[in-house]
């Protein structure tokens, strides 16, 4: 079958245009396709792809779900779940490329520079990209082959759609699996069976199932959780024979002889690469294809190789992670985007479900020097056994099976190559947490919980005694978690564990501010039903009997803003003094003035600016903050308006629940180590997402390359440029969320690393509208971050699964246009007396005036 | 000292829903002007560290002070959460007017 997708005379036309020809049409072709078109290649080439499948490219991950599809669905041809394709045949039409699905190419002539296809045509080509990926291995065994080309009946590879929908059309009546095997592969092929009732029987001929992953302890954990489940395991042995009765599978024999009844047979051995076209045409093979750095055939360098068919320094990899890698190196070097680009290897990192078991493997998996350490928890009654080998003070592998909550930490870790704890086994378990009730439990009475406000296991204790029933009570009784906040996960265990652990639910938890008895999706489903759009509304419609609640305005006015930013009705009392002022309160009732200094950069004439306005209203404390810019301490209240006019400078937004600082590195400009242009994006960042109000203050850093100068993993949002090879131009920005290094210390995730600076901003807005939406009420980042769960985030965020991202972007670019400056619009009063002096008769400031202590 | 009164001009130079000081004597006053209506003045210092109670959040029962968030109620000044009470005046809107009255010095402390 040939489908020619328009343009037939391609080459003929558009004579000009160079002739980029692709053989193969699985994963790392298409990957390596799209690569080519993302970097203008649509222009440059007239393309032609060939795939011996006749279906567009799919996703072949996807199969093992596919056949553990819901039972007794068939996915047929036509109309497959459309999702595991990763581009219909449309998407060739739409990109000018000329598809022949159910071609097989059956010689290269190097001479010629033209390909040849089973069904006689003969294509000539410029740029020849070989991705003929991999197949199933079928080990000699008597019983196996029904004729030279098609197995017996009852036998199946899994490799492709067509075996997964064969082998799901077969389970509809047979009730016995044999899958030859125990690799990830086998694994997966037999969970799909399972899943449709089929006894399964996996054979395998060592001790080790997915030995390619796992070393011997990991390996008998996983192998106990199969069990559990029914799965038969009968390992060390080999079949010798496939058993076959009346031209169909019977059952297997064994090498000791023993056999076992079967109506199935699954072949997952393991894969080859294709390197038959390669072989025949005259390119040094081994295991598969030989390629250079640029992942050219060492023999041609018109030819290029990706995906599963190339060997690369010794490595032939089956995994998707480093076929990415490569396809976009081969884009770089065929479009001359990037003709230094290089590809030195990759480290393999997996994450993967065995049957229901998360496992996750990355490099090395056990120690091989002696001077590696080697980290080793096992708790086979759970299930769960994790390792991690580190040398020299970095992380060179990790092995975790059963929880894999730590992967995220260790696979950046990993990737960093970063620092790590002290105490290693830190890398896997969070020690001192305190988890658990029961820790909380056995602390002694006078342990202080609460540092802010002084206040001891024991007071929180007697407070439960004097008959308090929640969480929320005993903290407004003793104020207990009601300064930092950082310490509320342990007055809740503490409190929890006091009330006897059950009963303890405290729904005023779940609550968005305390005075209205709604989540936070609840009560933005009312507002926006209701039309609420003031404060006072709110109360007055979804409050008990109406009453207001002091503790809950700001946070109201906070969601209102975020909810209606165009129809939101303003009243001032409903906002903190700091939000009424534009400023930010101090102990004495004076307040500090920030004005903007985006990125952190300034300019001489600003300084003299700063340093005027300082002389002429006898600023008594002038300070630079932690988000690189100058603080302007002790102003009274009725002074504030002055200042800002005589500034003549943009509010910094250093008092509200809202978008703070961007913090940044020097970047490229004048840093001999920058790869990204840290200061602009910062700078970009801020003038942009600049005042947006949340539910808590966000804090952000760029950094122009991993030293991380600007501290970029322990923000809101930290941003830090990684380089591509070196000599490469265009940096990549890791985007790290849910940082923190205040009240708490958290090291960030990494959200996404995106290949622009406008990709940045974009998932930086996105991330900080999801944020904004979902969050409670004062939970900054670093709680949600954890609280939403960091897959969560990157499905919603980055690879949009709940289809929301437009309108994330949406609203934040309506928030971004409704900016105004507050200092500017505030200069005529808002209210009566808005700037008047609350502390008569006291003289303001108070706070002591320092000597300059550098003189 | 015997109660002073004063007469401090229109209610409306107070926002709904906030509060502003004023001096009566020498005494600093916070007065307050709920939604919920009437009116509650408060001397205007917080007596856990200072801070200015005219610039607190209410709504119809208590002030919170923006400094710790001490939480005062309008009615008595006494205080729900840890701190010491503060001195309670009466305030009432008389010819459109704005009147606060110190009754005992004493009661302070």
């Amino acid at each position: 079958m040939t489908q020619t997708a328009q343009r037939p005379d391609t080459e003929q036309t558009t004579p000009t245009r160079s002739r980029l020809v692709v053989v193969g049409n699985g994963m790392s072709g298409a990957r390596a396709l799209e690569e080519i078109l993302a970097r203008g290649g649509g222009e440059q080439f007239a393309i032609t792809v060939f795939g011996d499948e006749p279906y567009g490219n799919y996703n072949r991950i996807l199969l093992s779900e596919v056949l553990a599809n819901a039972a007794g669905a068939v996915v047929d041809n036509e109309d497959a779940d459309d999702e595991i394709y990763l581009n219909p045949l449309d998407w060739y039409a739409d990109n000018g490329i000329t598809l022949h699905a159910g071609v097989r190419i059956v010689r290269i002539d190097r001479h010629a520079k033209v390909v040849l296809g089973d069904d006689g045509s003969v294509t000539p080509y410029d740029t020849l990209v070989l991705a003929t990926g991999s197949r199933s291995f079928f080990p000699p065994m008597e019983g196996m082959w029904a004729s030279r080309t098609a197995l017996t009946r009852g036998v199946f590879g899994f490799r492709s759609l067509d075996d997964a929908t064969a082998m799901l059309e077969h389970v509809k009546d047979h009730r016995t699996a044999v899958v030859i095997g125990g690799g990830l592969l086998g694994l997966e092929a037999a969970a799909g069976l399972q899943a449709h009732g089929v006894a399964v029987h996996v054979v395998h001929p060592t001790e080790v199932l997915m030995n390619q992953q796992l070393e011997a302890e990991a390996s008998k954990v996983l192998r106990s959780k199969l069990q559990d489940m029914g799965m038969h395991m009968h390992l060390g042995v080999k079949t010798s024979e496939i058993l076959v009765t009346d031209g169909a599978v019977s059952g297997v024999r064994f090498t000791d002889d023993s056999t076992l009844d079967c109506d199935m047979v699954v072949v997952t051995a393991g894969i080859r690469p294709n390197i038959g076209l390669a072989m025949v045409s005259g390119l040094e093979t081994q295991r598969a294809i030989v390629v250079d750095d640029k992942m050219r055939s060492v023999d041609d360098d018109d030819i290029y190789v990706v995906g599963e068919c190339a060997q690369h320094r010794g490595e032939v990899y089956g995994v998707v992670g480093p076929l990415w890698e490569q396809a976009a190196v081969l884009a770089d070097v065929v479009t001359g985007a990037d003709p230094d680009a290089e590809y030195h290897g990759s480290r393999l990192a997996t994450k993967l479900k065995v049957a229901g078991v998360d496992v996750a493997q990355m490099g090395v998996k056990t120690p091989e020097r002696s001077s590696d350490e080697f980290v080793q928890f096992s708790e086979t009654g759970r299930g769960v056994y994790q390792t991690v080998v580190i040398r020299d003070g970095t992380l060179i592998g990790a092995t975790l099976v059963g929880d894999v909550s730590k992967v995220a930490a260790l696979t950046q870790a990993f990737d960093s190559r970063s620092a790590l704890p002290e105490e290693r086994v830190k890398l896997l378990f969070d020690l001192g947490s305190a988890d658990d009730a029961a820790a909380a439990a056995d602390l002694p009475d006078d342990t202080q919980i609460c540092n802010c406000n002084g206040v001891s296991k024991g007071d929180l204790v007697a407070c439960v005694e004097h008959g308090a029933e929640s969480v929320s009570a005993c903290m407004a009784q003793t104020r207990a978690g009601k300064g930092c906040g950082s310490c509320k996960g342990l007055v809740k265990d503490v409190v929890e564990a006091a009330l006897g652990g059950a009963g303890a639910e405290d729904p005023a938890e779940a609550y968005y501010v305390p005075g209205i008895p709604m989540d936070k999706p609840s009560l933005m489903a009312a507002i926006r039903e209701q039309e609420l759009k003031s404060v006072s509304a709110v109360f007055a419609a979804l409050a008990p009997e109406g009453r207001e609640h002091v503790g809950s305005k700001m946070g109201l006015t906070a969601l209102l803003r975020m909810m209606w930013p165009d129809e939101f009705v303003d009243e001032r009392d409903g906002r903190f003094i700091n939000d009424r002022v534009h400023a930010n309160i101090q102990r004495d009732g004076t307040f500090s003035v920030v004005p903007r200094m985006s990125g952190g950069v300034t300019s001489p004439e600003q300084l003299r600016r700063i340093a005027d306005v300082a002389e002429k209203h006898e600023i008594p404390m002038v300070k630079l903050t932690g988000g690189q810019r100058i603080d302007l301490l002790g102003v009274p209240k009725e002074k504030l308006q002055e200042v800002w006019a005589d500034l003549d400078m943009p509010s910094g937004w250093a008092y509200g629940k809202s978008f703070r600082t961007v913090k940044t590195c020097v970047g490229t400009d004048f840093c001999r180590f920058g790869l990204g242009d840290s200061t602009q994006l910062g700078i970009d960042l801020e003038e942009r997402y600049k005042g947006i109000e949340g539910p808590a203050k966000m804090k952000l850093a760029v950094s122009g390359c991993p030293r991380n100068c600007a501290e970029s993993m322990v923000k809101d949002v930290g941003l830090v440029a990684v380089g591509g090879q070196e000599g490469d131009q265009h940096c990549r920005w890791q985007i790290y969320v849910g940082g923190a290094a205040g009240a708490t210390i958290r090291k960030g995730d990494i959200l996404a690393t995106v290949d622009s600076h406008e990709e940045a901003m974009r998932i930086t807005g996105r991330f900080l509208q999801y944020y904004r939406e979902n969050a409670n009420w004062l939970e900054r980042t670093y709680d949600f971050v954890p609280r939403m769960g960091l897959d969560h985030l990157v499905a919603v965020v980055v690879d949009d699964v709940e289809g929301i991202a437009a309108g994330l972007d949406a609203r934040m670019q309506e928030s971004v246009d409704r900016y105004a400056d507050p200092w500017a619009t505030d200069q005529q009063d808002r209210t009566p007396g808005q700037f008047h002096d609350a502390l008569p008769l006291v003289p303001l400031p108070q706070v002591p005036v320092r000597e300059d202590s550098s003189r | 000292m015997s109660d002073v009164e004063a007469r401090l001009g229109p209610v409306d130079q107070i926002p709904l829903g906030e509060g502003r000081a004023f001096l009566v004597g020498d005494e600093p006053v916070a007065v307050f002007r709920p939604r919920s209506g009437g009116l509650h003045a408060l001397r205007a210092i917080c007596p856990h560290r200072g801070g200015p109670l005219a610039d607190g959040l209410t709504d119809g029962e208590v002030v919170m002070c923006p400094l710790h968030n001490h939480q005062f109620s309008l009615a008595d000044g006494s205080c729900a959460t840890g701190a010491d009470a503060v001195a309670a005046y009466s305030a009432a809107e008389e010819d459109g007017e704005l009147v606060v009255r110190l009754r005992h010095a004493a009661q302070r402390s």
